[in-house]
């Protein structure tokens, strides 16, 4: 389905990219999108957003230098200019020896299913039900609930790119999600949670559960007290480990490494983690909400293995990074685009048995703020629930988790077996981290 | 070379001709809302200018309000054509079905112009802007030898917008921003650190005539440098020092959110229902004003027609005012504070802040390090953000030292604080009389970044969680 072809995006990108003159790259990248966002507050529609817009960006390459230029209108008096305003801005940079597009390399893609025609095809009045519902169903949960807001909200992509050296891809892509977030009031104190549905249509969606899971984050955590200071074991739930997945993966990206930034940039065959570590890039495996096709510079998507059982086995390169590390592209333009951990074979409940004393924690805040990746220092706000004897007891909040990125690595005692397919870069799972430093009180 | 104001580039009749079709399905109130906005940037990494990136977007938003409902679509063609079917998208997505016609008379041309641009960024050569950045990493590694890396950034933005409303408002302004950072990275035996400082200000390239790159390269490299022999921060609650223009985003987190309009009506602020009571030390008088002429934040109107102003929102310790939007001033019966604001023509306004700080106190700042026995003295703040509803708010440190016996003593390792707003509010004990602004911010809330200034004197919270690892 998604090898539809954007037939008229795609005669722009071919048509731009053939005014390459001698000497000269161009990338052309052709976008057409439309959202709808729903929000409902207290049964009523309080925003509903219906738009539609596009895109037009174009890189040049002449003698090393780059220059890029995008608008928002793609009309062939518009893509002239902007071509025009990418040359020129390329006179500007500095020679890089090492820029330059990426050489097709014969890498087969392997196919998504991108594109859902029951959602393209959902009516917008049942879209608005769908937010409603979702809050009726959070309310019916516990009667001190209360709704920040429910949203629904969907969109859909089509994009076509070129480049002059003959790489050419097109691709029609559609998804949507409900969200909700709560507020829970109790002899004077507030907790909030929030949770979404996720599926290739909203029929797929399952509300109950999603509406559960709001008024579980919010409830479990009434009565929440600040913690005293001391080193303990965390227990990190599915979302927060994507999210500390999400951090490692720049100390693993090519163009971090070549230029000095990375912590682990001399590290390739060493055990930089527990040995149950397995970090796996995989944007062609279907489960992940982030699987592509092809990555940025129009490459396939292909499986990388970067750290197997705790030892660095490789970086991701586009085609840049791989030019200057003298290696090949790794169909990694934008990064580590689908990351997932072998996973163990224990539930969240099992690992949190195994714990004698530590904390669950269920949500981070201001990990922009107090994480490094070059430095490896890692500290972040969180909340979560006390373990104590291999079972989950009173709920705690205003404290920070603190350590390195490396000793967390080093300090993985157990991966859970509860894979999240977590609508983010990154796929979730329980980890169980010894060494951590707590501050509260 | 000046833009033209963009009311001249559209016909009144045409703008009451497109609000009148955003209230054809009944809707008692319609907005468009027009941006043309050009971007240029370069950055520099690794030694070499990298890419030099320029964009254009333009389109118009709109906005058509039915009782609770309001609609939204938005559009790049600003023909007459593309402007009447966003309206009429807008007005099905808050159709109640009155089908009447209304008419709209727009009211003359109001412009507030808060800042002076002298000269503007779209006249300056983009060999001139690259200049900068190579400037900027010859200084950097010059510092010492330990800096490995410098990156370094130029932007400029001009943001011409015009609002016009079924209430008659007709309004425009142009907006130029122009910012310059840069990033380093040292290396020690201890292995990397980084530095970052950046300035930003709501005028034109006249930025680099008024503020040294040279300097602010320096300071960036500096603090890379001087990490290199950072210990780990402590673990727990002490008193902490801010020095004076590093850490307003404490009070743009621990109480800048909560007190907009939008989060207390829903609930969703500690600060609801609280005003004229004691929320802060009665050191504290907090204000948000967009007219702060040259600050990051200004604004010369709202981003729904609206005059900027200065607003009041905590004096001597005491809640006097929210910030508010349209909507919940229309809902509410208050008067507009010009705190409406969005990203860009492709999202709705919202209730935002401009630049927000805290005025002087009457300490000596280096009483305030004296007066501590034990703490952290935090030289610059990174980002922050906030639970409005429990008031449980974070900010990062990236430049930080260790307070002991009453003077600055080694420098620490990065990390998050943790506190509660209303708390920590409370817990400033020492507020300092050499006020300063802060660094160019970009405010994230709901998905929209907008920019935001922010600035304090040096103060002290007396007890504040510090996120360190060392007992």
């Amino acid at each position: 389905m998604s090898r539809h072809t954007v037939d008229d995006l795609q005669a722009i990108a071919d048509a731009i990219v053939a005014e390459a003159r001698e000497g000269e790259q161009i990338a052309a990248s052709v976008t057409r999108s439309r959202e709808t966002d729903v929000r409902v507050r207290n049964g009523e529609v309080e925003h509903f957003v219906s738009a539609q817009s596009q895109s037009i960006g174009i890189s040049v390459i002449q003698d090393g230098r780059t220059g890029n230029s995008s608008a928002r209108m793609f009309d062939e008096a518009s893509w002239r200019e902007v071509l025009a305003e990418a040359r020129e801005n390329a006179s500007f940079g500095s020679v890089d020896e090492f820029a330059g597009l990426a050489e097709p390399d014969g890498v087969e893609i392997v196919e998504q299913k991108l594109w859902d025609d029951d959602l393209a095809a959902f009516p917008t009045e049942k879209k608005i039900e769908i937010a409603k519902e979702l809050e009726r169903l959070v309310l019916a949960e516990d009667p001190r609930l209360r709704i920040d807001e429910a949203d629904y909200a969907d969109g859909s992509t089509e994009e076509a790119s070129a480049t002059s050296l003959g790489i050419r891809s097109s691709s029609r892509s559609n998804s949507c999600y409900a969200t909700v977030s709560v507020l829970v009031d109790d002899n004077g104190e507030t907790q909030t949670g929030w949770a979404y549905a996720l599926g290739d249509s909203p029929d797929k969606f399952d509300l109950p559960a999603a509406a559960k899971k709001a008024a579980d984050r919010a409830t479990r955590l009434l009565g929440a007290v600040k913690p005293a200071s001391r080193v303990t074991t965390v227990v990190l739930d599915p979302m927060v480990t994507a999210q500390f997945l999400g951090i490692i993966s720049g100390t693993l990206v090519g163009e971090n490494v070549v230029k000095g930034r990375s912590i682990f940039a001399d590290r390739l065959g060493e055990q930089v983690a527990s040995p149950l570590i397995t970090l796996i890039d995989d944007p062609t495996d279907s489960r992940a909400y982030s699987a592509c096709e092809t990555d940025g510079d129009g490459l396939a998507t292909r499986r990388n293995v970067l750290i197997e059982n705790g030892v660095l086995k490789m970086f991701v390169h586009d085609a840049y990074s791989a030019r200057r590390a003298n290696t090949k592209s790794t169909g990694n333009a934008g990064g580590c685009l689908a990351l997932q951990l072998v996973p163990g074979t224990k539930t969240q409940a099992e690992l949190i048995a195994g714990v004698e004393d530590g904390v669950l924690i269920d949500s981070v805040q201001g990990l922009h703020s107090g994480v490094n990746p070059v430095s490896g220092d890692f500290s972040t706000g969180a909340s979560g629930l006390v373990i104590r004897n291999g079972k989950t007891a009173e709920p705690i909040r205003e404290f920070t988790i603190a350590s390195t990125l490396q000793r967390m690595l080093l300090d993985v005692q157990a991966v859970g077996g509860d894979v999240d397919w977590l609508p983010s870069r990154a796929a979730g799972l329980s980890l169980v981290i010894s060494g951590v430093t707590m501050s509260g009180a | 070379m000046s833009l033209v104001d963009l009311s001249q580039e559209f016909d009144s009749s045409v703008l009451a001709r497109v609000l009148a079709k955003g209230r054809s399905t009944g809707a008692g109130f319609s907005e468009v809302f027009i941006e043309d906005k050009r971007n240029m940037g370069a950055s520099l990494d690794d030694g070499k200018v990298e890419a030099v990136n320029s964009s254009r977007d333009s389109g118009a938003g709109i906005r058509v309000i039915n009782g609770e409902t309001t609609g939204f679509a938005y559009t790049a063609d600003l023909t007459e054509k593309g402007l009447l079917a966003a309206a009429e998208a807008a007005a099905a997505a808050a159709a109640t079905g009155d089908g009447q016609v209304h008419t709209v008379s727009l009211g003359t041309v109001a412009r507030q112009q808060v800042n002076d641009v002298r000269i503007p960024p779209t006249s300056v050569p983009k060999a001139r802007k690259v200049e900068l950045l190579m400037i900027a990493n010859d200084v950097a590694r010059g510092i010492d030898q330990s800096i490995v890396q410098v990156s370094a950034g130029y932007s400029d933005a001009t943001r011409r917008i015009l609002i016009a409303n079924s209430d008659g408002v007709l309004a425009t302004d142009e907006q130029v921003r122009t910012i310059f950072r840069v990033g380093t990275v040292a290396d020690g035996d201890t292995g990397m650190q980084t530095g970052y400082d950046s300035v930003g200000f709501t005028i034109g390239f006249e930025l680099f005539d008024e503020e040294s790159i040279e300097e602010l390269a320096e300071r960036a490299a500096r603090q890379a440098v001087t990490k290199l022999r950072a210990r780990p921060a402590p673990s727990g609650a002490m008193p902490v020092v801010i020095k004076c223009g590093s850490g307003g985003v404490l009070f743009h987190e621990a109480c800048g959110h909560g007190l907009e309009a939008d989060l207390v009506a829903r609930g969703a602020s500690v600060y609801a229902n609280r005003v004229g009571e004691l929320v802060a030390s009665p050191l504290v008088t907090l204000v948000d004003d967009g007219t702060m002429s040259r600050e990051w934040g200004a604004i010369g109107i709202d981003d729904e027609g609206h005059k900027s102003q200065r607003n009041v929102l905590i004096e001597n310790g005491v809640l006097t005012d929210y910030m508010w939007d349209h909507i919940r001033s229309r809902n509410e019966g208050h008067a507009q504070t010009g705190n409406g604001r969005r990203q860009s023509y492709q999202h709705l306004p919202m209730v935002r802040m401009t630049n927000t700080f805290v005025l002087n106190g009457t300490e000596e700042p280096d009483d305030i390090v004296r007066a501590t026995e034990k703490g952290v003295y935090v030289a610059k703040l990174g980002g922050g953000s906030v639970n409005t509803a429990t008031g449980d708010f974070v900010f990062g440190m990236t430049e930080a030292y260790l307070i002991e016996n009453g003077e600055i003593t080694e420098p620490l390792r990065e990390g998050n604080l943790i506190g509660n707003g209303p708390q920590v509010l409370a817990d400033i004990d020492l507020l300092g009389n050499d006020f300063a602004m802060g660094n160019p911010g970009m405010c994230g809330k709901d998905g929209q970044g907008v920019p935001v200034g922010d600035g304090q004197p040096t103060l002290r919270v007396k007890s504040l969680t510090v996120g360190g690892t060392a007992a």
